[in-house]
């Protein structure tokens, strides 16, 4: 880029030389373009002789000052003739065609027509769990143990450490808090209760369904949909292997069992963290702590607790794999579905919980 | 860089590469000169596409340096990186083309990077390049995943093209084109080589490819260039690899 490009317009000429590419026009753009601005340069006469290179870009500059036209007297050489004659081919209209702007009522529409083809595509995945279970009944040997036994262990053993740390920490935040109402009554003693009835059937299950969601749910979404994306899963049925049996299943039965485990482990890590901050704030010895669990807290909490786990559990798997169905090969389906999944899991797995309220509201409170 | 020589387009030295625990390249010599059209061939896995790699700057040299247009890519600022690497285009082997633009949007993109020309100029020139490439305007439209592995390969190219690039490479450019296209893209790359004095690595296994466009070939094998120079000095090399490549080559075009 030894020779900057550069425009004389003198007596009816105009006389270009030097690098006319790109990359030298770009720091004289301003210039250049405010000499191309005055109007009839296309009728005097161009001398491109005195150019040494030129590129496309520069060509388009050209035509476009020329209106489009060949100007009436021209001298160029014939490489350079040639990138403009291609320039003047090449078509003008029409860009990416960017989407038109949906309007209220369109927008509505989509809302609904999708939602009711998630519910469809949920419907039918639900479906197919059922037939591949039906199959598996009659053809044991086609279970996939293995795919099951790593997804136990990445879903359930290596989210012991997280559930068990935010476990704890809620379980201390809690007690302190209600320590310091509790003692302003009096009712030092029902830290227990409040503890062993919230922790066991309410918080423990929802807790865990969040950071499960957020930890597994999104990395089932991502995966099913990176192995569309790479046309894995089409790999898989070309070998004349189900993907349905050896993709899906296995993530759906596996965070169904492990959830339960996750919410016991998780209650009872944050439970000890409750007895823990109500000996230091409230004196309770972790001896009455355990012993009036047992009175406080009728079994049938835990029955719910777990029961919410293998709920939640499985809401998450099936709406993790079929928003992983849903990803079309681009990077930017890959996000938005992966966002959805995790968002749409905590929001059904709140809805569950509320039908679990409701539908259990005469069970396992203590009658004092 | 004596007296009015520009430097070598590219230019690397005792480079050695280190990919984990495993040496890629030791001790490694290349220079291109301006102009050349050089092809880089070489056993599957030896060491071609990290090459390419290297230049762009992708991986950093165990050893060695890598010059690109007279610069150490590793030793300047980001501003003389970038403009660096705005006077190359890349064809990556898949394409790499950004999956969530369409095609057109995928052309245009490194032209609206540069923050200077108006949407028309943008337009015309992705038009253009569409066309250079041998695709229709309503391609354009289409998104990465809609388009045929051939038509991907292109719309690449086209992208490489885009900033009119003084050097060019090429991973395995023809490779998943029909030989009426492969023949097409070879006469179009001569053409822009021819028009512009570009600058052309290209990795390909293709004799058909390497006859119609390299004027020199470097053979890469046991971790360096075991041979650089004009099609005719290193056909006539006595190496190996040569020797399987020169069987392959059944219509005797090299």
């Amino acid at each position: 880029m030894n020779n900057p490009p550069r425009l004389r317009i003198g007596s009816g000429k105009v006389l270009l030389t030097g690098e006319w590419t790109l990359a030298a026009l770009l720091p004289e753009l301003p210039q250049l373009q405010a000499q191309m601005a005055a109007g009839g340069l296309g009728d005097l006469s161009w001398d491109l002789s005195g150019v040494e290179r030129l590129d496309s870009a520069a060509a388009v500059l050209l035509w476009r000052t020329w209106n489009g036209r060949w100007p009436a007297d021209l001298i160029v050489a014939d490489t350079h003739r040639r990138t403009v004659e291609r320039v003047s081919a090449a078509p003008v209209a029409a860009g990416s065609g960017e989407a038109a702007v949906a309007g209220p009522v369109e927008r509505v529409g989509d809302l609904v027509l999708g939602s009711f083809d998630n519910a469809v595509g949920l419907v039918t995945l639900f479906g197919q769990m059922l037939l591949d279970l039906g199959y598996l009944a009659r053809h044991p040997s086609a279970m996939p143990w293995k795919e099951l036994a790593a997804n136990i262990y990445k879903a359930g053993a290596l989210a012991l450490p997280v559930t068990g740390l935010v476990g704890f920490l809620i379980g201390v935040t809690l007690s302190y808090l209600s320590a310091l109402q509790l003692r302003s009554v009096g009712a030092d003693l029902y830290i227990v209760n409040i503890l062993g009835i919230s922790i066991i059937r309410e918080l423990g299950p929802v807790l865990v369904a969040v950071l499960v969601a957020g930890r597994s749910g999104s990395a089932m979404t991502a995966q099913i949909g990176v192995m569309r994306v790479t046309e894995e899963i089409d790999a898989l049925t070309a070998m004349g292997i189900s993907r349905s049996i050896r993709v899906i299943l296995p993530k759906l039965l596996a965070l169904t069992a492990v959830m339960p485990l996750l919410v016991l482990w998780a209650s009872a890590i944050a439970l000890i963290g409750g007895m823990l901050s109500a000996m230091l704030q409230l004196d309770v010895s972790p001896a009455y702590f355990i012993g009036n669990l047992q009175r406080a807290v009728p079994v049938a909490n835990l029955v719910i607790g777990l029961t919410k786990g293998v709920v939640f559990g499985f809401i998450i798997a099936w709406v993790a794999c079929h928003f992983g169905l849903r990803v079309k090969p681009n990077t930017e389906s890959l996000s938005a579905n992966t966002t959805t999944s995790v968002v749409t899991a905590i929001t059904l797995v709140i809805l569950a919980d509320a039908v679990f309220a409701i539908n259990t509201r005469n069970l396992g409170i203590p009658q004092l | 860089m004596s007296g009015a020589a520009q430097p070598a387009v590219v230019e690397m030295c005792g480079l050695s590469t280190r990919i984990g625990d495993r040496l890629v390249h030791r001790d490694l010599d290349l220079r291109v000169e301006r102009g050349q059209v050089v092809g880089l061939v070489g056993g599957s896995g030896s060491g071609k596409t990290t090459l390419l790699r290297q230049i762009l700057g992708l991986i950093r040299p165990a050893a060695g340096s890598v010059r690109l247009f007279g610069e150490d890519l590793g030793a300047v600022g980001a501003v003389v990186q970038s403009a660096l690497l705005r006077r190359l285009g890349m064809l990556f082997q898949a394409g790499a083309l950004f999956s969530a633009l369409p095609a057109f949007d995928n052309i245009a993109f490194p032209l609206r990077e540069l923050r200077r020309l108006d949407e028309d100029w943008i337009r015309r020139l992705v038009n253009l390049k569409l066309a250079m490439v041998e695709l229709e305007m309503e391609h354009g439209r289409l998104m990465p995943a809609e388009l045929s592995g051939g038509m991907v390969k292109r719309v690449a190219l086209a992208r490489a093209l885009a900033l009119e690039p003084e050097l060019l490479l090429l991973d395995e450019p023809t490779a998943g084109l029909d030989p009426d296209r492969s023949r097409s893209f070879v006469k179009l790359l001569g053409q822009l080589q021819g028009e512009l004095g570009l600058t052309v690595i290209m990795v390909t296994h293709d004799p058909e490819t390497l006859a119609g466009l390299a004027t020199h070939i470097a053979v890469l094998a046991d971790r360096h260039i075991v041979q650089f120079g004009t099609v005719a000095e290193v056909m006539a090399a006595d190496h190996p690899f040569l020797a399987g490549f020169r069987d392959g080559d059944k219509s005797g075009l090299l």
